[in-house]
């Protein structure tokens, strides 16, 4: 099939950036969206033109690196997918798509359809993290975890990271990865010990990096690949509050 | 501690809060009010004056007063702050399916602020500092401010103040239904298996309170135009 393309190009982070209309002929539906791009690449480099940036490793949902704002959706149409996960039978003979950078104060674009996500990083880096004793392996059934607390834990620890929830939400907010991200290490005993440290200096984190604040829209759980619910988000609220009111610091 | 005021979560605790004593605070005023459908008005003004009477309303009052600012500024300081966090704006509109009310709080805020400043022209201002007919229903021996006639002659006299009543409880039908859920959430009472249950209470709260108000200009065209 053939189909139109309207894509934000982008020089470097100071550039200014603007929106290139590209017609690509001999589309299949069984490609993977990044396989168009690649091959909508493949023809601007045969044709002397500078190719789409574009970011993107695994190719099967799991590195969160893949992050595209695809007409007014991250990672287009479809639900918990990445773009490398979207194939082009969602899309018909003809149809135009709007490929744009996930746009928020946090994350700069750095060239074309590329963002620095090292935001999340330094969010990481502020309390994502547990303290363990070095030597030697400790006995992995020492410390019991319950069933529930397991499970929870596991489905938040399913976040890749890619940026969607903060893409898709009106208040560009981190609030689902960091609650996530926070949830996963309060729900188990090797986490809690840090737990009231961690959420305060995640959030603070967060806020100094220019994300928004949650106002409850669920569009990040919406758009989210992993189906990260906002059940996460009151956690991290109940765990921001608590460690707030008793901190002693 | 000292962090919290500023942080974004412990802003959200305050509009939070404060939403939540809003929507206590419709549910007394809607209690009151709902005296206007009963009987000749001497109900509703024997409650109107008592209410107004009443040494703890002389605390209540300013309280309430500050419920209203401290939402509306911690509304208006978010929201400005939350478009700052997206300073280049996508050129296609998200299509991410969320309430339409979730996404504009602030917009139906702002309607319901501009419907309670009419409210307050209309009825408090003319009951603390205006002149108001009396009535008495015990021979004279003790007067009070005849509310009701106040009130139904509005809602009798001009159409168009009914219908901005009417929009007024739609606003805040909107604003209500993601609100109260929203409220819970934000301090933390909820989980996967609350959420539904807040969302039927929200939706159940939203329409007895705004059903209520709406009813009431409603009742006074049934009962005098009509
Ligand atoms: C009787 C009047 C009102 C009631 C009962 C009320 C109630 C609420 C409640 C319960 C919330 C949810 C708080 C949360 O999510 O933590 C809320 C949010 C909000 N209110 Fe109001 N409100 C009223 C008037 C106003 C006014 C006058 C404005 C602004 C001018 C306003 C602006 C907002 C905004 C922007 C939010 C969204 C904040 C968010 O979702 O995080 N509200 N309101
Ligand atoms: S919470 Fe979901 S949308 Fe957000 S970064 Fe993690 S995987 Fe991506
Ligand atoms: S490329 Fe790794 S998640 Fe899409």
């Amino acid at each position: 099939m053939k189909i139109k393309l309207n894509i934000w190009k982008q020089e470097n982070p100071k550039a200014k950036g603007k929106f290139v209309k590209y017609e690509l002929d001999g589309v299949a539906e069984e490609m993977s969206f990044l396989e168009m791009l690649d091959s909508l690449n493949e023809k601007l480099i045969k044709e002397h033109q500078e190719p789409v940036a574009f970011e993107h490793d695994c190719r099967e949902g799991i590195c969160g690196s893949c992050g595209l704002y695809i007409n007014g959706r991250p990672h287009g149409p479809g639900d918990e997918i990445g773009t490398c996960q979207l194939h082009m039978r969602a899309f018909r003979e003809g149809d135009s798509i709007t490929i744009e950078p996930w746009r928020a104060k946090g994350f700069p674009v750095i060239k074309d359809l590329i963002v620095d996500r090292n935001a999340f990083d330094k969010i990481m880096a502020a309390g994502g993290f547990i303290s363990i004793d070095m030597g030697q392996a400790a006995d992995a059934n020492a410390i019991l975890v319950s069933k529930e607390a397991a499970d929870k834990a596991f489905d938040a620890a399913a976040c890749i990271g890619c940026g969607a929830c903060v893409a898709a939400c009106k208040n560009s907010s981190a609030m689902l990865f960091v609650a996530a991200k926070v949830s996963q290490f309060a729900l188990l005993p090797q986490g809690k010990i840090e737990a009231k440290r961690r959420a305060l200096n995640m959030i603070a984190k967060m806020d100094e990096l220019g994300f928004g604040s949650c106002t409850n829209t669920g569009a990040c759980e919406a758009e989210c690949p992993k189906g990260i619910s906002i059940d996460y988000i009151a956690m991290l609220n109940r765990e921001y509050l608590c460690a707030s009111f008793s901190e002693t610091e | 501690m000292s962090k919290f005021f500023t942080s974004s979560i412990g802003q959200k605790f305050f509009m939070s809060i404060t939403g939540l004593f809003l929507m206590l605070f419709l549910l007394v005023h809607l209690t009151v009010n709902s005296l206007l459908l009963f009987g000749d008005g001497e109900l509703f003004n024997r409650a109107a004056n008592f209410m107004g009477s009443n040494p703890l309303m002389k605390v209540i009052e300013p309280v309430l007063a500050l419920g209203f600012i401290l939402h509306i500024v911690y509304a208006s300081y978010i929201t400005l702050k939350n478009m700052l966090a997206r300073p280049q704006k996508y050129k296609v509109t998200n299509n991410t399916k969320v309430s339409w009310a979730s996404k504009n709080m602030y917009i139906l805020g702002g309607l319901i602020l501009t419907f309670l400043v009419i409210h307050l022209i209309n009825f408090f201002w003319k009951i603390k500092f205006g002149t108001i007919t009396a009535i008495s229903y015990d021979g004279g021996k003790t007067e009070l401010h005849d509310v009701y006639d106040l009130v139904s002659g509005l809602f009798k006299g001009w159409w168009w103040y009914d219908a901005i009543y009417i929009l007024g409880a739609i606003f805040l039908f909107l604003h209500l239904t993601h609100g109260f859920w929203s409220a819970f959430q934000t301090i933390g009472w909820d989980n996967d298996k609350w959420i539904s249950r807040l969302k039927t209470i929200a939706y159940i709260y939203a329409i007895i309170v705004a059903g209520g108000f709406a009813f009431i200009p409603i009742f006074f065209l049934l009962k005098y135009v009509v």
